[in-house]
This record gives C-alpha cells, sequence and structure tokens, in this order.
C-alpha cells in the first residue's frame, strides 16, 4: 500500500477539476428543464392536460386485383366500423350491454372479436361490428362519447365482389397474428408491417403482398381528452399499394365453375405461347370475404370438416393419378428413346401377361392390332403395358421428367405439390425396397405410383402444345402504380426446349388430334368447328388425403373412376390448353371433356 | 452517511408513483437489501476489498465469456445467462469489478509510469469491454468505457492526450449535426453500428423520422417532462397515460413521471441530491489513505453522477434513447445492488479516512 503525497496532490486537482466538471454539467440539466419546466411550461402542459398529441396511422389503400380483361376481382370498400381497444375499456360485458342499447350486436360477434383479442396483440382498436349502416353510426357517435376505449371509425375493408369464383386463385387477406410478424422478422421486414392490420394470407394476395401492400402514413394530431380532433400538425401520406393485373379470365372461370356444378376436381387452361394461366379452378370453392376480418367459427367448421374438402386448392396441391392421358407422353418417351417405332405393331387381345398375372385392358375384347398412332387414338392399354416392360421404370422416368412431372412448375403460388413420378431409386428412398417388375405396367398406363398435379399435367400438355419449348406457368400479368394508367407487364419466362425431334411432337400431335375426331373423345368433340387435339384418361381412385369419415350413403360414389382430359387448340399455333380432373365423374369423355369443349368453344369465340 | 440514506428514503418514495403495486414492493425490498449491503460492506475495510480486486474481475470476466456462449438471446442481445438458481447480466458486475480491478493494478503499479504499465492497463481495461460489445450492448459498453476513462484520468492520464480525445469527440458531435441529413438517409449503413442503433441517433436529431418507434418515447416524454411546470402536477395526478404506451421503458422513463408530477422543484431537489452524492463521494476519495482507494472512490462517485446525467439527458431529449437506468429510482434490481455494493465500497472508504485523520497508519 502506498501512503504517497504526490499522488494524493495529483489525484486532489483531478478531482477537483472533476468535480467542476459536475457542477457544470448538472447546471447544464437544470437549465434545459428549466427550459422545458418553466419556459415551455404552457406548450407542454396544454399538450398534456387539455389535449393530446397522438399520431394516427392512416391505412395505405391495398392494390385492387384485376382479371387480364380489367374486370375487377379484389377491391377496397370504405366503411364505418364500431372498434374497442381492449386496454382502455371499463369493463367488458358493461361495455358491450350499453353499445347493444344502441345497437345489435350478437353473439357470433362477441365471439369473433374475442377469437381475434386471443390472436391479435395490439395496441389498436378491433373490430367488433361493421360494416355499420349510416343510421348506426348516427346512433353510435354521440353515445360513445362517454365509453372509453370505444371508436368509430373509417376503414377501407377489402371485397372480392365476385363471390365463390375464383377464390382459390385469389385467396384472401386476413388479420395479421403473431405467426405472421414472426415470419416477417425472419425476412426482415417487419418494420414495414407496423400500423398495418392485415396481410395477405393465400393464393395471389399473398404471392404479391409485397406489390399490394403499399406505405403506411402518419397523421400527428391533438386531440381534446374526449377524442376530438382539433388540429393535425404533421402529415406523411399513405402509399397505396399497386394494382395488379392476373392473367385468368374471370369470365372462363364462372363458366368452368357452372359447368362442375356440385362435382369435385380442378381445371387449368394455360396459354401455351406465354405461360399465362387463363384459368385456374378448384371445385367447390369457399366464400374469401368471410376470412379477411377473422373467420366465424361455424363457417370455419364447416369449411374444415366438409368431407368435400372446399378449401384444398386441388389444382395446385391435389394429386391424381394421370389414367390414359399419360399415353401420349408415354409415345414421346418411346420416341425419343429410341425404344419403340412408330410403325411397329403389336396384338391387342385385351390383355397383357406378366408371369402368372394378367393386366386387362379396359375393352374386353382388345382393339386387335395396334401401332402407335392407334394406341393413341383408341387408347390401348395393352399397348403401354408392352411398352412399360419393354422400356422399363428408369428410362421411363429418364425420358418423362423433362415434361416437369413429378416436380414443382414453379407457378407464383405457394405450397405446390411435387407429385410422384416414380424410379427405382425413389422407391427404395421412399419405400425401402426394390423396384417389382410388375410394378412396372401399370406405369404405362398412367396408373401405379404415378401421381401428378392438375398444373403439371397443364403445363406439359402445354409442352406438347409448343412442340417442346417449356414455359413457366404464372398468374401475374402486370402491375400498375395506383395513379398511373400504365400496366408494366411481365415477360414469359423460357425454361428451356425439349431435345425431341419435330416430327415425333408432329406425330403424336396428330395422333390427339384424331383422339378427337374419331378416336375415344369423337362423341364430344366430333363436330368441332376447330382442329383439336387431346387425349381421355380415366383413373382409379387414389384416396387424396382426407382426414374426415365419410358419410356411408357417398361411399359408392367415392370409388368410382377419376374422370380426367388434356388438349389443346387451334392444333396448329395454340391458343390454349387445358387439363380437367372430375373426381369420382366415371369415364374420361364422360365428365371431364365435355368441360374441356366448353372452355374450348368459349374462349375461341372469344380470341375472334 | 446521512447523506445516502436520506437520498435512498426519498426514492423510494417517488418511485411508487407508479400504480403497479407488485413492483413497488419489489422496489422497495430491493432498496433494503441495497441498503443492508451498505451497511455490511461500510465495515469491511478497504484492504480486504482490495484482495477482492483480482477474483472479482476474473469471475465477472469468466461469466461474460459463458454467456456469449451460453446466454439466453432476447431481442437479439445475448447479455443474459441463467446460473440455475438465478438469471444475472455479467455486465452489471462488470461495472464494480472493472474499476475495482483498474484500482488495484494502478496501486500495485505505483501509479501507472511506464509504457509497460499503460500497455497492461489498457489490455485489461479493453478486453471484457469488447466482450460487452459483442452482445451487443453498446449503452453499457460506453458507460464502462466512460468509467475506465475516468479512473485511468484520476490515475495520471496526461492532459494531452485527453485534449485530443475530447477534440476528436467535439468534432465528432458537430460533423452529426450539420450533416444530419446525410448521414441518417436510409441506405447510410454506418460501421460497427447496429441498424437500430444508428434509428436512435438519428431519431434524436429527428424526432419525427421514426415517430411511432424511438421517437415516441422521446416526445412523450418531453411533454411529460414539460407539463409538469414548477410544482408539478402532484403526486398520482401526472397523465400517465401517456406513457401507459410504452410498458417496457417505465422502468428508464421514470423521471418522465417524476418530473411531471414533482415540477421543477422536485427536479431541482433531485438534481442537487446527484450532485450532493457525487461531491461527497469525491470528497471522501480525496482524503483516502491509498491509491486504491482514491481510485475507486473517485470512479463511483462519477459513475452515479454519469448514470444520472446520461438518463436525464435522454428523458428531456438531448440524448439518444439509451437502456440506462436512473439510480436509485429506476426499477431494477441488478442496478440497485450495484450501486449498493458501490457506495457500501465508498462508506468504507470514508472509515478509513477517518481513522487514517485519527492517527492510525494503515501500512502493512
Amino acid at each position: 500500500m502506498i501512503f504517497s503525497r504526490e499522488n494524493q496532490k495529483v489525484f486532489r486537482v483531478r478531482a477537483s477539476s472533476l468535480a467542476l466538471v459536475v457542477s457544470i454539467v448538472l447546471a447544464f440539466l437544470l437549465l434545459r428543464l428549466a427550459w422545458l419546466q418553466i419556459v415551455e411550461h404552457e406548450k407542454h402542459s396544454s399538450k398534456a392536460e387539455d389535449n393530446r398529441v397522438i399520431l394516427l396511422p392512416q391505412q395505405a389503400p391495398r392494390g385492387m386485383i384485376f382479371d387480364r380483361n380489367l374486370t375487377v376481382m379484389a377491391r377496397n370498400d370504405a366503411g364505418f366500423y364500431l372498434e374497442l381497444q381492449p386496454s382502455k375499456i371499463e369493463g367488458f360485458q358493461k361495455t358491450i350491454q350499453k353499445l347493444r342499447e344502441v345497437i345489435e350486436i350478437t353473439k357470433n360477434d362477441v365471439r369473433k372479436f374475442k377469437r381475434l383479442q386471443k390472436e391479435i396483440r395490439s395496441y389498436d382498436g378491433l373490430p367488433l361490428r361493421g360494416p355499420l349502416s349510416d343510421i348506426e353510426v348516427a346512433k353510435l357517435v354521440t353515445r360513445i362519447q362517454n365509453l372509453p376505449g370505444v371508436e368509430v371509425r373509417p376503414r377501407l375493408i377489402r371485397s372480392y365482389p365476385l363471390g365463390v369464383s375464383s377464390s382459390h386463385v385469389l385467396g384472401h387477406i386476413g388479420r395479421i397474428s403473431e405467426d405472421d410478424l414472426l415470419r416477417q422478422k425472419k425476412q426482415n421486414n417487419a418494420k414495414q408491417y407496423r400500423g398495418f392490420t392485415h396481410i395477405g394470407k393465400l393464393g395471389v394476395e399473398e404471392s404479391y403482398e409485397n406489390l399490394l401492400r403499399g406505405k403506411i402514413g402518419y397523421q400527428h394530431v391533438e386531440v381534446t381528452a374526449g377524442g376530438k380532433m382539433i388540429r393535425e400538425l404533421n402529415n406523411s401520406l399513405p402509399v397505396p399499394g399497386k394494382n395488379i393485373a392476373i392473367t385468368i379470365d374471370s369470365k372462363l372461370q364462372r363458366l368452368v365453375e357452372e359447368s362442375f356444378g356440385k362435382r369435385k376436381g380442378g381445371l387449368v387452361a394455360i396459354e401455351p405461347s406465354t405461360g399465362e394461366i387463363l384459368a385456374f379452378v378448384s371445385m367447390p370453392n369457399f366464400d374469401p370475404n368471410a376470412f379477411i376480418d377473422g373467420i366465424d367459427q361455424k363457417i370455419w367448421e364447416e369449411l374444415n370438416t366438409s368431407p368435400d374438402n372446399p378449401l384444398l386448392n386441388r389444382p395446385l396441391k391435389g394429386v391424381y393419378p394421370p389414367g390414359s392421358t399419360y399415353k401420349p407422353f408415354m409415345a414421346l418417351a418411346a420416341l425419343s428413346s429410341g425404344a419403340k417405332n412408330p410403325t411397329e405393331i403389336i396384338n391387342d387381345p385385351g390383355y397383357f401377361v406378366l408371369g402368372n398375372h394378367k393386366f386387362r385392358d379396359s375393352s374386353q375384347g382388345g382393339h386387335g392390332q395396334v401401332d402407335m398412332k392407334k394406341s393413341i387414338v383408341v387408347s390401348s392399354d395393352t399397348y403401354y403395358y408392352k411398352l412399360a416392360i419393354g422400356m422399363g421404370v428408369d428410362l421411363i422416368h429418364e425420358h418423362i421428367s423433362p415434361f416437369g412431372f413429378g416436380k414443382q412448375t414453379g407457378v407464383d403460388l405457394s405450397g405446390e405439390a411435387r407429385g410422384i413420378l416414380p424410379s427405382s431409386s425413389w422407391k427404395l428412398k421412399r419405400h425401402g425396397t426394390q423396384w417389382l417388375q410388375g410394378e412396372t405396367p401399370s406405369i404405362g398406363i398412367g396408373q401405379g405410383y404415378n401421381v401428378f398435379t392438375i398444373l403439371q399435367m397443364a403445363k406439359a400438355t402445354s409442352i406438347i402444345a409448343n412442340r417442346g419449348e417449356i414455359i413457366k406457368p404464372r398468374l401475374f400479368k402486370g402491375s400498375r402504380e395506383f395513379n398511373s394508367s400504365e400496366f408494366t407487364y411481365g415477360e414469359p419466362i423460357i425454361q428451356g426446349k425439349l431435345d425431341i425431334q419435330q416430327e415425333w411432337f408432329d406425330f403424336v400431335i396428330d395422333a390427339m388430334e384424331e383422339v378427337n375426331k374419331s378416336g375415344t373423345a369423337s362423341r364430344v368433340f366430333g363436330n368441332a368447328r376447330y382442329p383439336v387435339a387431346g387425349k381421355t384418361g380415366t383413373a382409379q381412385v387414389f384416396t387424396i388425403k382426407q382426414d374426415e369419415e365419410y358419410d356411408s350413403e357417398k361411399v359408392p360414389d367415392r370409388l368410382k373412376d377419376h374422370s380426367l382430359y388434356i388438349g389443346f387448340a387451334p392444333v396448329d399455333e395454340p391458343k390454349i390448353a387445358v387439363a380437367v380432373v372430375v373426381e369420382n365423374g366415371g369415364f374420361g369423355v364422360t365428365a371431364a371433356t365435355p368441360i374441356a369443349k366448353l372452355v374450348f368453344d368459349f374462349y375461341l369465340a372469344r380470341k375472334r | 452517511m446521512i447523506l445516502g440514506v436520506s437520498i435512498i428514503s426519498c426514492f423510494a418514495v417517488y418511485s411508487s408513483s407508479h400504480d403497479e403495486l407488485i413492483r413497488f414492493y419489489q422496489h422497495v425490498r430491493n432498496i433494503l437489501i441495497a441498503g443492508l449491503l451498505i451497511v455490511f460492506l461500510s465495515h469491511v475495510p478497504s484492504v480486504i476489498i482490495e484482495k477482492f480486486a483480482i477474483p472479482a474481475y476474473v469471475t465477472t470476466v469468466f461469466l461474460l465469456i459463458a454467456t456469449e456462449f451460453f446466454g439466453e438471446t432476447v431481442n437479439g442481445a445475448t447479455r443474459w445467462i441463467n446460473l440455475g438458481f438465478i438469471n444475472m447480466q455479467p455486465s452489471e458486475i462488470l461495472k464494480i469489478s472493472l474499476p475495482l480491478l483498474l484500482a488495484w493494478f494502478v496501486q500495485k503499479s505505483e501509479g501507472l509510469n511506464t509504457k509497460r504499465d499503460w500497455a497492461f492497463v489498457l489490455l485489461l481495461f479493453l478486453f471484457p469491454l469488447i466482450i460487452v460489445l459483442r452482445q451487443p450492448d453498446l449503452g453499457t459498453a460506453i458507460l464502462l468505457f466512460i468509467s475506465g476513462t475516468i479512473l485511468l484520468f484520476f490515475a495520471g492520464l496526461p492532459w494531452r492526450i485527453i485534449g485530443i480525445g475530447l477534440g476528436l469527440f467535439v468534432v465528432f458531435l458537430f460533423t452529426l449535426f450539420v450533416f444530419g441529413d446525410k448521414f441518417c438517409a436510409e441506405n447510410m449503413a454506418w460501421p460497427g453500428l447496429r441498424e437500430y442503433q444508428k434509428l436512435r441517433i438519428c431519431t434524436l436529431l429527428d424526432p419525427m423520422r421514426d415517430p411511432l418507434g424511438a421517437g415516441f418515447h422521446t416526445l412523450q416524454s418531453i411533454t411529460a417532462v414539460g407539463s409538469g411546470g414548477i410544482f408539478g402536477k402532484g403526486w398520482l395526478q401526472g397523465t400517465q397515460t401517456q406513457l401507459a404506451f410504452i410498458p417496457e421503458r417505465s422502468t428508464d422513463f421514470v423521471f418522465s413521471g417524476y418530473a411531471e408530477e414533482f415540477g421543477f422543484f422536485g427536479s431541482l431537489l433531485l438534481i442537487l441530491l446527484y450532485a450532493g452524492i457525487t461531491l461527497r463521494g469525491l470528497w471522501i476519495s480525496i482524503g483516502a489513505p491509498t491509491d486504491f482507494a482514491r481510485l475507486l472512490g473517485g470512479t463511483l462517485s462519477m459513475m452515479t453522477f454519469t448514470y444520472a446525467c446520461v438518463n436525464i439527458g435522454m428523458v428531456t431529449g438531448i440524448l439518444p434513447v439509451v437502456g440506462v437506468p436512473l439510480p436509485w429510482v429506476s426499477y431494477g434490481g441488478t442496478a440497485l445492488i450495484t450501486l449498493g455494493i458501490g457506495v457500501g465500497l465508498l462508506m468504507s472508504i470514508g472509515k478509513d479516512r477517518s481513522e487514517t485523520t485519527q492517527g492510525f497508519s494503515l501500512q502493512k
């Protein structure tokens, strides 16, 4: 230990100088406080006591969604809402009772409100009822002056004027939940959402959220204790979201939905040269308007437990065996791999024997002598059993995979299913066992492990229509700023080209045209006024993932085959390619094909 | 002694002006604990305290490193570590253990005479600081830096270097004010600082920049303070609704409420009390017999002052929003304990001093 006078002196000098600094700084602080509390006292106290300065976030109008012909599919309606701020009200029950003296508030409303409260943690008001009628607004505005935490606020509400039509494509918005915020935080986007109440949850509303959302504005206002606005101090304008146009033709959508009627299934129509999706239908559908402010408990339960699964986006997530619609692709695979000569003839007695198993053709007596063209036109199963065995599952996989089966198409919607294009390595990984030869014949006719989405089927059909060019399917057509009239359009996204000779394409397309003229689809397309190529399909039922229990009455229906059809028209320079599945619809030509014809008739007439 | 006690009791009362009773009880409990610590420590001669310097420092650094790897991350910052029976923040302890060690070292080397001494001291000083910075905890790191610098100043940091340092700082502030807008543009990234830290400083220059976020606290706080007037609105009469929007910040912004309710007189009183504590602490330190005691005492006194200033500056809108509590007033157990230890040490030094002046020499 040091007892040093020298050091002590040094210390004393420095300590004194710091003491001086302390005094100066504190004096400075006192000055600042004096400034605030004496000189500016009036200004601040008037703010605090009589008035309150608050910041009002101003909603940014969300961008509208149009179809390809600029028909409105999603817009914003202005309406007044009765809102409660849970942290400010004095007694929930008491407040509700007082409000009930003025307007009607149902048990449903209260239930929905409580549910919102649980999901959303917000200091802002939550809606209890709305949109309010003019009379209700007038009645309420006078009454709520004495009710703390209750407000009537004008809001922009999202609305889908087409109702249930196109619901799966559009999707819907809903209140921002904690989960949504977490997800945004991960993407470093959380700040954008301050002050926002809703976010796109599904469909196009979700995929193009960043374009549609816009930017929030602020209003710095002085308000009395009663909530009356005195004056505006500062303003930063909100920026409305961009309006977007999607490639869908809403009239075509409605046509398809009506022709499905009560049946389940889906349809995708693509413009082959651009990849634009003209129709995207999933039946049954639902009303997206119900979801916007927190869906009613009853409706939600109904939708969720219905055995028809209306919330399932079938073209995107439902996987089906392609059935005979697979045959043109098998033919192209055979041609491009050299496995089969198109003129080679096989005998079709109506069955195919492998080992001690008989694989049956769908027609009793078979089709007799069949070459490749005829095999497509009459849809001979035997031909394709033989072809499949001849090629083997892996060679098939190699030549079919480029058509996009078993892969996501890359469409601009989230949650796309992959489907399964089987191979021996796939089976080993997935099931842990070797591929058995007995599993191969059914692959040839589009059964067995093959399952694909309607979207994939439509894209593959477009590839044939394009004679090999692969273009990414998309829903986005263009966008425009809120204050401009010019749309900026998107470009087709070319993903590649198949390495298959043009003459093979011509050959198969020619066969597909014959299908409609004299083959399995001639009953429907026989006197079509345009050249059209296609293929029917009938798929044995493969249970789509559903957790519900079926009504016993519905059991027979459920086991009926699916009806499928793929096609495009006009044959040269195709304008539209279609893939449609009608669940439990029976033969391909019975249910699916007529819908496709309606689509072609409608769309090609319009084009003209 | 008297000063210390009276201050404490006053603040306890002031803190209770918030209407969350549980917090109040916990706060009183914390203050009593801190008080006990003071009494206890004041009877420990500084000789023994010296012996604690190294172990305290080592433990803290160890805990800091442990926190870096095993600590809990909250809001992107890893400051806490769970030791099974207690959750603690090692950077808080550093506020005591760092000056403790630095003082010990200076005494050991009999004043920092050689370049080697200086190098050592800087290493001991900056090493834990960097760990804290990486948590990230810029606020605490800066305050620790200030405390270390003050200690070095007491130890004999040449005036020249101080001059240069101050000069640079002033230049920095100047550029910030003049070129504020350019620096605060959306895409300018400031090296070494995170986005939210840059945001806080820029918000200070222009509170409307982020009105629903950081700017909000400052604006509301200024309004609350200003509206207090000369005599304040009276205990429990403040329009606390304004601050009810900011639940997490009610601890750091406790001065706003106090100033609103007790007005200028209240603010004056509090500031005079802080001045009193600080100056008394310095006075005690000047008369202390050993280098260690002087350095420690001086630094601890100055730190109380610094915290108070930064907090009040933040609340009145002249400093950016940093998470610094108001000593003895803001709710927060760890801070109170730290303060208690600090004052206890000072008391102990004071006792030594009075013993010395009675003729005892404390040479080993």
